[in-house]
């Protein structure tokens, strides 16, 4: 207990030092509003309903596209790694596609599929494939010959060993991917409904922003920030339990 | 040829070809055949192909001139008929005991009931038990091993292939393992094809010794070593007739050994 605390007591110092430096002005209040108003704020978002809508439209944008890019870029990166053809197709796509800024796709999605869920799913479904394909590539690369030999040898097809051995060959690696395009979902949300949406965290935070609510627009950009830090989190406990098997 | 060989290899040859470098021959006009409930051991220096011969057995690796057949069919593809233990167990490392022990019966469509049944009777067999829900990251090298023959044993193939199973165990390890294989063998009576290097343990546990040579691996000498005493106690060791074979074995294994070194360092 006391370590955990002990382990949070320099965001209670940042917080308190927040605080004081804009209660003395020593920033200017506008641009940095006091912690204490910004708790204000974001029991007035709550109540008003707003936070909760808006965050509502950015979490099912960012899970659907990230579910996606998981079920899609799992078998892809799997496949690449088993099939020598389809990795000569595939493995140049995939260069060129990963050092791309993915925020650049902004206006190409809202081109293709409007400003509303469309194209924000589409945007995080093709940044957050990229690191889970590489991971299950990586992944599935080094499943071991003999493992695939044991699986073949007790009766498995080859389609079942790629489910049985590769798969889960490939986990830790693909797991490690997946870690990074949860991060990257929760920055091309924010970033695309800043851009061009109605509707969202981002939305919502650009929208405050413009007309001077700096508490409130403050109260949404920590609200994001805390739910980023638990999502983190939370995958963390359930990637831990699903490699509970290694030493 | 003989009518009794369920295992007939006929002028195998196989050319190993790196990712780079040049194709080696790893195999030249090996023929063989072995009998049912035969305990064959393969003999050889390191690089000798007696691993690849063996993966040939298994259909992990496609023939390429001549034939391997098994009871009267070339073999094709990998099959349960077939089961094989790896030097470095081949567990699989997310599943427990059991669940690897499980595998190959859930592959075998075998209902639930029976197969927890059998998977529980293999891994008593092998003296296990209370380890079934440990992973194989939670056990030791032997314990490893166990569970390694368990799993293979449990789906009941009439062929055993096993690739220096032993050799990754310390010397105690390897000493009990061994009576323990024979123990079950003798329990079990299966076709048993056993890759070693160990001279000691080719006399010890097989019916009959096949020496192989230097690369390109041939047939050199094939050695009987079916002892007239049914129980093969430990001291067996201390036997002269156990001395003397070892001694002609060691013969034949010393000069392909030194050949494989002097290659190794040209």
């Amino acid at each position: 207990m006391t370590s955990t605390a002990f382990r949070y007591l320099p965001l209670v110092l940042l917080a308190l030092a927040w605080e004081a430096v804009a209660r003395f002005n020593i920033v200017d209040s506008q641009a940095l509003p006091p912690l204490s108003k910004v708790a204000v704020a974001w029991f007035d978002l709550m109540r008003d309903g707003s936070l909760v809508s808006n965050g509502a439209v950015s979490l099912y944008r960012g899970s659907v596209g990230l579910l996606l890019a998981i079920l899609i870029g799992g078998g892809l990166g799997m496949a690449m790694a088993r099939w020598r053809l389809f990795d000569v197709f595939v493995n140049p796509l995939v260069q060129l596609f990963y050092p791309l800024p993915k925020s650049a796709l902004i206006p190409v999605t809202v081109i293709w599929l409007g400003f509303g869920d469309g194209s924000k799913i589409l945007l995080i479904f093709l940044a957050c494939m990229i690191p889970v394909t590489i991971g299950a590539y990586n992944g599935a690369r080094g499943s071991e010959q003999v493992l695939v030999w044991s699986a073949r040898s007790m009766g498995a097809s080859r389609m079942r060993m790629m489910w049985d051995v590769v798969m889960p060959s490939a986990l830790p690696e693909l797991l490690n991917g997946v870690r990074t395009a949860l991060a990257l979902a929760f920055i091309l949300i924010v970033s695309s409904e800043l851009i061009a949406s109605q509707q969202g965290f981002g939305y919502l935070i650009g929208y405050l922003g413009s007309t001077g609510a700096y508490e409130a627009m403050y109260a949404v950009v920590l609200t994001v920030a805390f739910l980023g830090f638990t999502a983190d989190r939370v995958y963390q406990v359930i990637m831990q339990w699903l490699l509970q098997w290694r030493e | 040829m003989d009518d009794a060989a369920q295992i007939i290899i006929d002028k195998v040859n196989h050319t190993y070809r790196p990712p780079r470098g040049r194709p080696v021959l790893a195999l030249a006009d090996v023929s063989l055949e072995v009998r049912p409930r035969e305990f064959l051991a393969l003999l050889g220096p390191s690089g000798c192909g007696k691993s690849t011969l063996l993966y040939l057995l298994g259909g992990f690796l496609p023939t390429e001139a001549g034939r391997i057949l098994v009871e009267g069919k070339p073999v094709a593809a990998p099959g349960p008929d077939r089961g094989i233990v790896f030097q470095h167990f081949a567990l699989f490392p997310w599943k427990t005991v059991r669940g690897n022990v499980l595998y190959g019966l859930e592959r075998q469509r075998m209902p639930r009931s029976e197969r927890e049944q059998r998977a529980q009777a293999f891994i008593d067999l092998v003296g296990l038990k209370g380890f079934e829900d440990s992973y194989p990251s939670q056990l030791s090298g032997g314990m490893r091993q166990r569970t390694a023959i368990a799993r293979t044993l449990a789906f009941d193939p009439n062929i055993l292939l096993m690739d220096e199973p032993f050799g990754a165990l310390d010397a105690q390890t390897r000493s009990l393992m061994q009576t323990e294989l024979l123990g079950i063998w003798q329990r079990t009576p299966k076709t048993v094809v056993f890759v070693t290097h160990d001279v000691q343990e080719a006399v010890y546990l097989a019916d009959r010794v096949a020496v192989m040579s230097a690369r390109p691996g041939r047939i050199k000498a094939i050695v009987d070593t079916k002892f007239k005493f049914g129980a093969r106690d430990p001291g067996v060791f201390r036997s002269k007739e156990f001395v003397e074979k070892v001694d002609e074995l060691w013969d034949l294994v010393r000069v392909e050994a030194l050949k494989a070194q002097e290659e190794k360092v040209a």
